[in-house]
C-alpha cells in the first residue's frame, strides 16, 4: 500500500478537493428549474401534459383558494430515498389536508407517487405517536406513562452520564434506518451529545445497503458511480446540450419502478426509453420494465459476480473493451483479461442459471453500445461477497470506457461540499481516537485503510452480546425498526437488545421495536413539519416547512439541539436553536457561498433558486485533474489509474481481483441441506405501497390495497408442494420459519421463491406475545447475522434456501405463530440453533449438530407458556387484516 | 369538461404504464373516497409467457362509474389529478377527437382512449 493511500489527511484532503471541483457556478440559468416552466410540459415528452402554470407560481408560498401551498421536496420521514417536488396544501390551522405533484421541479416534473400522495393520512394518522413516553411495565408490555419534553431530555442526560461515567462514551450507539434524512442529525447527535462514534444502519447485516458498492468505489477509483439519466443538471435530456441518452442501460439487481433507490428515479430510464434507450434487464424474476427489455437475463440469486466475469470474458475475448480508456486510464487490465479465463460463458450458464447464448448476446450487446450505462442496485450488495461482485461490475464499466461520460456512469459527490451525511459533527472528536476504534473496523482492513462511514453492524451486535471488544449499555434508535425490517436473525436481535441497560427510540409511531426494548420514546415530526436541506448528490434542496407542529412532535434536528444545549452547550452556538438555525449555521460553518461569494443561506436557495440550487456537474473530471488534490489528471487511486487490479486489496492480502463464490448455503455449496431445503429464498421484493416497514397503518390506501405480506412462487412449485394462489404458506429453514400468502408468478424459476419484507401489523396486539406479529411474516427470521464478506461488507440476504408447506389448522395454532415463539422462547420453529456462533452457517453438514441444539416442545414442557395472541383461524373476517 | 357524454376522455399509453397506483390513489384522495371506493383501478396481465417463448407483463388503468374526470379540478384550470400524477407520464386528458388525432399520430400499439 503506499504511504499516500495510508495518510489518513491526504484522504481527507483529497475528498475536499473532490468537492471543491463540483462548486464550480455558471449562468444562473442552470441553477434554476426553469426549463420545465419554458417548455411548459414535462420533460419535453411528445404525449405528455401542458400543466397550467398561472395555477402552480414559481414561489416557496402562495394561497389556492383557502388553502396555504408550501412549494418543496419531500424527504422522509416517512418517505424514501428520493426528493420529489411536492406541494403541500394546508388549512388555516396548518393542517396537511393534500398534496400535489410540483410541475416547476425538474426533478420529478409534476408527478409524484402513491405514497406522498396518500400522505395526509400518514401525518394525520390517528396511530401516531403525539408526545413523549417512558415506559412504566416491563420491556414487551406496551405500558407507556406520558412524560414531558423536559422530563425526557433529563432521562437520557442521566442517563448518559451514568453509562458514560461506568462504561466510557463508546458504550454508546446511534443508529438509523436506511440513509435518509435522518443522516445528519443521528451522526451530528452522537458526535457532539453522547461523545460516542459508533453509529450504523441499524443492524443490517454487513451493512449491506449501497455501501459494499461505495466501498469498492471508492477504493478502486476515488470517488462512486451512479447511472446518469441527465439528474445532475436542471435541463434534462435532450435539453442539455452536453448529455446524450443511453444506447444501451443495463438495470442490474434492481426494479428501479418501484424502489427507486439511492437518489435515482427509476421512471428517468422510461422517459430515456421514450428516447430511444434499450434496455438489458437482470433479475430472478420478470419486472414491468424486464417485459420491455430487449434482454432480460434470468440471474440465480446470488451470482451476479460470475454473470460479470462472464460478460467480460466475452468482451475482453472477441476484442470488443474500450482500448483508449483501458490503456489510459485503467490499471490491471492484463490481470482482469487472465482471470476472466476462468468464466467462460459455459460455466458461467451453469453457475447463474442463464443460457450460454443469452449471456454471449447481452455481453455484446453492451460492449457495442456509445454511451452505455449500468443502475446497479440492492442485490448486488446482498451477497456474502458484495465487494466483489461490485468490483466485478465496475470492471465491466471500466473497460467498456462508460466512466464519467454523457449518459454513462458518472461520479457525483454530494452538493456544495456540505458534509450532511454520517460525517456530520465528526468535528467534535477530533483529538480522540474514538473513530479508529469504531466497532468492527479493526478487524476489516478495508473498512480501517479503505472506506468507512460507520461502523460495522454485525461487530455491535456481538459486542452486545459478548461484550467484547468493549461493552455496550446504551441504544439510540432514530427512525429504524430493526426486529421488522432491516436486522437479520430477528430472533437473534430480540435476545440480544433485551439485555441492553438504556433504550431510546425516536419514531412516528410506536413500533414494535419500541415495545420490545424501549425505556424512551420521542415522536417525530415528519417532512412536511421540518426545515432541511438535501446535498445527497445535486442539486443542493431545501425543504420548507409547511405544516404547524403535530402534537408535542420534534424534528430529528430540535431534538438534537434542544438535548446539545442541556447535555454538552460548547458543541452548540446560542443561536442555534431550531432547524432553520441549525440548517444556516452548518452552510457557514463548511463555507457554502453563493455564485458572487455571500454566505449561502436556506432562504437564498428557496428564494434564488427556487429550493433547487444545481451546480455546473462536469463530465470526464478525470481528464480535467478534479479529482486529485494534487490537480493532475487521473483518478484518486494509488496508482492515478481506475484499478481494474486493486492495488489496496493485494496491499493486505485480499485477492486483487474479482471472483465469484457460491453463496455459503446453495445447492453447489451445501447439496445435503439442499436435500432438506431445496428452494432459493430471495427476499425483499417492492412494492409501490410500503417503503420497507412504513406505510403499514390500515388507515392508509397502500395497506387497504395491500393487506397481506404475498410470496411469489412458480405455478409448478406451488403444484408440487400443494399450494393455491392466495394460501398462507410456512416458509422454514435451518435458522427459522415465517409465513406469507403464495401469490403464483411464472416467471420465476421454478427452483426460486421471492419474500417481501418489512411487515408488522399495526392494528394488532402491542404487547408480547403479539408484538404487533412483528415475527410471523419476517423473512429474517431465516437469514444469519455475522456472515460476511472478508472485508466485512456484504451478507447472504437475497440468497438463501428454504423449504415450503401450506398453513394448516395444526399447524397453525397460536403457539406456532413466530411471535409467540420468539416472545415466549427467544426462537421460532421447533429445532432451531441456541448458539450465536458465527460457524453454525458455514459449518453446515449433515451430521452437523451445534452446541445446545433447541428443542421448543422441550422447553414448554418445564415452562410455563404465556397467554397467546387470540388468533381465529375460521373467522378472518373478525379480525380485518389479521390472519 | 361539458354535461355531454362523449366530448372528453382520457387517453392512455399503456405502454407506459407501470402499475404505480399514482392515479388510483390521486384520485382516491381528491375525492376525499372511503376505503371501499375508486375512481380509477390499475388491471395487471402477466407476468406470463406466450406459445411462441415471449414474455408479457402489462397493467391497464379503468376509470370506473365514480370518475368524473375531475370536474373541479378542469374547471379551476387544472388536469385531472390522476393525468397530473402519472409517473410515466402516459396519460392526457382533451377532446375525444384530439385524442383519437393523437392515437393516430402515434403510430404504435398499447392506447386506449377512454370516453366519458
Amino acid at each position: 500500500m503506499s504511504d499516500e493511500m495510508n495518510d489518513r489527511e491526504a484522504f481527507e484532503e483529497a475528498a475536499f478537493a473532490r468537492s471543491n471541483t463540483l462548486v464550480q457556478i455558471t449562468e444562473a440559468d442552470d441553477q434554476i428549474g426553469d426549463s420545465v416552466r419554458e417548455r411548459g410540459i414535462a420533460y419535453g415528452v411528445d404525449y405528455n401534459n401542458h400543466y397550467n402554470f398561472d395555477k402552480y407560481p414559481f414561489k416557496a408560498r402562495y394561497k389556492e383558494g383557502d388553502l396555504d401551498a408550501t412549494r418543496t421536496v419531500m424527504w422522509s420521514g416517512p418517505g424514501c430515498h428520493q426528493s420529489c417536488g411536492i406541494i403541500f396544501y394546508t388549512d388555516k390551522d396548518g393542517r396537511l389536508v393534500k398534496t400535489e405533484g410540483d410541475p416547476n421541479n425538474p426533478y420529478t416534473a409534476g408527478r409524484l407517487c402513491m405514497r406522498c400522495l396518500e400522505l395526509p393520512q400518514m401525518v394525520n394518522n390517528p396511530r401516531r405517536l403525539t408526545h413523549p413516553v417512558k415506559r412504566v411495565g416491563e420491556r414487551g408490555e406496551g405500558k407507556w406513562e406520558r412524560i414531558s419534553w423536559d422530563e425526557a431530555y433529563d432521562m437520557i442526560i442521566e442517563n448518559v452520564h451514568r453509562i458514560q461515567r461506568d462504561y466510557g462514551p463508546e458504550s454508546i450507539v446511534s443508529m438509523i434506518g436506511t440513509g435518509r434524512n435522518v443522516s445528519q442529525a443521528i451522526a451530528h447527535n452522537q458526535y457532539a451529545n453522547f461523545g460516542g462514534a459508533d453509529l450504523t444502519l441499524c443492524f443490517l447485516s454487513g451493512d449491506s445497503c449501497m455501501l459494499p458498492r461505495t466501498a469498492l468505489c471508492y477504493v478502486i477509483m476515488g470517488n462512486q458511480w451512479v447511472s446518469d439519466f441527465s439528474q445532475f443538471r436542471s435541463k434534462r435530456y435532450e435539453l442539455d446540450p452536453e448529455y446524450e441518452i443511453p444506447e444501451v442501460a443495463v438495470i442490474w439487481g434492481t426494479n428501479p419502478m418501484i424502489n427507486n433507490s439511492d437518489a435515482f428515479q427509476g421512471h428517468w430510464i422510461i422517459e430515456a426509453m421514450k428516447r430511444g434507450t434499450k434496455v438489458i434487464t437482470i433479475d430472478p424474476q420478470l419486472t414491468w420494465i424486464g417485459a420491455r427489455s430487449e434482454k432480460w437475463l434470468r440471474v440465480r440469486p446470488g451470482t451476479d459476480a460470475a454473470l460479470a466475469l462472464g460478460f467480460m470474458n466475452v468482451i475482453i475475448n472477441e476484442d470488443l473493451y474500450d482500448h483508449e480508456f483501458v490503456e489510459k486510464w485503467t490499471y490491471g487490465f492484463e490481470a482482469l483479461a487472465e482471470r476472466v479465463q476462468e468464466y467462460p460463458p459455459s460455466k458461467v450458464a451453469e453457475i447463474t442459471w442463464i443460457p450460454e447464448e443469452e449471456i454471449v448476446a447481452a455481453a455484446r450487446m453492451y460492449a457495442a453500445a456509445k454511451p452505455a450505462t449500468i443502475h446497479w442496485g440492492l442485490a448486488v450488495d446482498m451477497s456474502k461477497n458484495g465487494v466483489i461482485t461490485a468490483h466485478a461490475l465496475a470492471c465491466l464499466v471500466g473497460i467498456t470506457g462508460n466512466i464519467d461520460v454523457p449518459g454513462g456512469n458518472v461520479l457525483i459527490d454530494q452538493a456544495a461540499s456540505l458534509e450532511f451525511g454520517y460525517n456530520s459533527g465528526i468535528w467534535e472528536l477530533e483529538g480522540t481516537n474514538m473513530v479508529e476504534n469504531r466497532l468492527g473496523v479493526k478487524r476489516y482492513p478495508l473498512k480501517q485503510y479503505g472506506f468507512t462511514a460507520s461502523s460495522q453492524a454485525d461487530s455491535i451486535l456481538q459486542a452486545v452480546e459478548t461484550e467484547q471488544p468493549h461493552p455496550v449499555k446504551m441504544l439510540w434508535i432514530e427512525s429504524a425498526n430493526p426486529i421488522a425490517n432491516m436486522g437479520q436473525d430477528a430472533p437473534r436481535l430480540y435476545r440480544a437488545l433485551k439485555t441492553l441497560d438504556f433504550v431510546v427510540v425516536e419514531d412516528l409511531f410506536i413500533t414494535p421495536t419500541a415495545v420490545a426494548f424501549a425505556d424512551l420514546v420521542l415522536p417525530c415530526a415528519m417532512s412536511p413539519e421540518r426545515d432541511c436541506l438535501r446535498v445527497w448528490f445535486d442539486p443542493l434542496r431545501t425543504l420548507t416547512k409547511a405544516c404547524s407542529d403535530y402534537g408535542e412532535c420534534k424534528s430529528d434536528e430540535t431534538i438534537m439541539i434542544e438535548l446539545g444545549h442541556r447535555i454538552h452547550p460548547e458543541a452548540w452556538p446560542e443561536h442555534v436553536v431550531d432547524d432553520r438555525s441549525y440548517m444556516n449555521w452548518r452552510l457557514e460553518r463548511d463555507g457554502v457561498v453563493d455564485e458572487d461569494g455571500s454566505p449561502m443561506t436556506m432562504e437564498t436557495v428557496e428564494e434564488k433558486y427556487h429550493g433547487m440550487w444545481y451546480h455546473h456537474y462536469n463530465y470526464r473530471k478525470y481528464e480535467k485533474g478534479m479529482l486529485r488534490p494534487d490537480g493532475q489528471v487521473g483518478f484518486m487511486t494509488p496508482t492515478g489509474r481506475y484499478e481494474l487490479y486493486c492495488t489496496l486489496f493485494a496491499s493486505f492480502g485480499d485477492d486483487p481481483l474479482p471472483y465469484y463464490q457460491e453463496p455459503p448455503t446453495s445447492p453447489v455449496s451445501t447439496p445435503e441441506l439442499a436435500e432438506k431445503y431445496p428452494l432459493i429464498l430471495t427476499t425483499g421484493k417492492r412494492s409501490y405501497e410500503f417503503f420497507h416497514s412504513e406505510w403499514r397503518q390500515p388507515e392508509t390506501i397502500s395497506r387497504q390495497i395491500h393487506p397481506d405480506p404475498m410470496f411469489d412462487i412458480h405455478p409448478d412449485t406451488a403444484a408440487e408442494y400443494g399450494i393455491a394462489d392466495g394460501e398462507w404458506v410456512w416458509i422454514e429453514n435451518q435458522m427459522g420459519k415465517m409465513r406469507q400468502r403464495a401469490r403464483l408468478n411464472p416467471s420465476l424459476d421454478p427452483r426460486v421463491v421471492s419474500t417481501e419484507h418489512g411487515w408488522w401489523f399495526p392494528e394488532q396486539e402491542p404487547a408480547e406475545p403479539s408484538l404487533f406479529g412483528v415475527f410471523d411474516c419476517n423473512p429474517n427470521n431465516l437469514i444469519p447475522q455475522c456472515e460476511n464478506g472478508s472485508n466485512g461488507y456484504g451478507a447472504p440476504i437475497k440468497c438463501g434456501m428454504c423449504t415450503v408447506y401450506k398453513c394448516t389448522p395444526e399447524n397453525s395454532k397460536p403457539e406456532d405463530q413466530p411471535s409467540y415463539q420468539v416472545c415466549t422462547t427467544g426462537y421460532t420453529h421447533g429445532q432451531t440453533h441456541t448458539t450465536d456462533k458465527p460457524s453454525f452457517y458455514d459449518g453446515w453438514t449433515p451430521d452437523y449438530e451445534p452446541e445446545g441444539f433447541f428443542d421448543i416442545d422441550e422447553y414448554w414442557k418445564t415452562h410455563e407458556r404465556m397467554a397467546p395472541n387470540p388468533i381465529d383461524l375460521d373467522d378472518p373476517a373478525a379480525h380485518k387484516y389479521r390472519y | 369538461m361539458s354535461d355531454i357524454k362523449g366530448e372528453y376522455g382520457l387517453f392512455i399509453d399503456y405502454e407506459y404504464c407501470s402499475g404505480c397506483n399514482a392515479c388510483l390513489t390521486a384520485c382516491k384522495m381528491e375525492h376525499n373516497m372511503p376505503e371501499s371506493d375508486f375512481g380509477i383501478r390499475i388491471f395487471q396481465d402477466g407476468p406470463c409467457q406466450s406459445s411462441d417463448g415471449s414474455w408479457h407483463y402489462d397493467y391497464l388503468p379503468m376509470p370506473t362509474d365514480l370518475c368524473d374526470l375531475c370536474a373541479d379540478r378542469v374547471a379551476a384550470g387544472k388536469l385531472p389529478t390522476c393525468v397530473h400524477h402519472c409517473q410515466n407520464a402516459a396519460m392526457v386528458y382533451g377532446k375525444v377527437e384530439d385524442l383519437a388525432a393523437r392515437a393516430k399520430a402515434a403510430q404504435k400499439d398499447k392506447i386506449v382512449i377512454y370516453v366519458r
